[in-house]
């Protein structure tokens, strides 16, 4: 099993990461848990699998990319 | 219809101006609506000299033109055009383009409206302000 993670904005800088690969996981909220070792999630923290806005117990699957960011500020 | 993300300057009335004139459309439009969004020089009072927008590349495109697909879906749209810079952008530069092109006024200006929202409270992109004591993330937008 393979699950590509992303950080963007302040919480990449936060995180200290801006990509890594973990190799098992069930919910996103998991895939945070060992991506970051069990940092603190922010609470305003969204997350999106496969480029689509998700939840933190949304399940992942083998060869997903789940992201996690702040809130938007485009525009 | 088309969705264009650049991280290069451009100029938004002559990118509105040349969409619509190269539309095989054109003739069925008789209203446009459009909004430009550009850097300000200051936020929260305070002095900012540059500006860093950083996306998610593969999701942001694919969020914008899903926007654009569910406009069309709740308004009669002829055809639309939404131009987003990302990278370093300096005050006055445009940061978003949107027009809008529709056979009567209400359909271009609330599906314009409604794109402009959509786009600023849930398309991935964040904004880095360099002010001078430092650089700072940029956290929430306004309330309108």
């Amino acid at each position: 099993m393979s699950i590509q993670v992303k950080f963007f904005a302040s919480l990449r800088e936060q995180v200290g990461l801006s990509d890594i690969t973990i190799e098992q996981a069930s919910t996103a909220a998991e895939v945070w848990d060992l991506a970051t070792s069990k940092q603190q999630q922010p609470d305003n923290l969204l997350v999106a699998i496969n480029l689509e806005y998700a939840k933190l117990n949304s399940p992942v699957n083998d060869g997903d990319e789940v992201a996690f960011f702040p809130p938007v500020t485009g525009g | 219809m088309s969705v264009i993300i650049s991280d290069q300057y451009f100029e938004p009335w002559h990118m509105i101006s040349e969409h619509q004139q190269k539309s095989e459309l054109a003739s069925q439009f008789g209203a446009t609506a459009t909004f430009v969004g550009s850097m300000r020089d200051f936020n929260d009072d305070v002095e900012v000299c540059e500006m860093v927008l950083e996306h998610y590349p593969e999701m942001t495109l694919r969020y914008l033109e899903k926007l654009e697909h569910d406009a069309r879906q709740k308004w009669p749209i002829i055809d639309c055009l939404i131009v987003h810079r990302v990278g370093h952008i300096k005050p006055a530069d445009a940061i978003v383009a949107i027009a809008c092109w529709s056979a009567h006024r209400r359909a271009a200006l609330d599906a314009c409206n409604w794109l402009i929202e959509e786009l600023k409270f849930k398309a991935p992109f964040w904004k880095k302000e360099s002010r001078p004591d430092g650089d700072v993330w940029v956290e929430h937008n306004t309330a309108g």
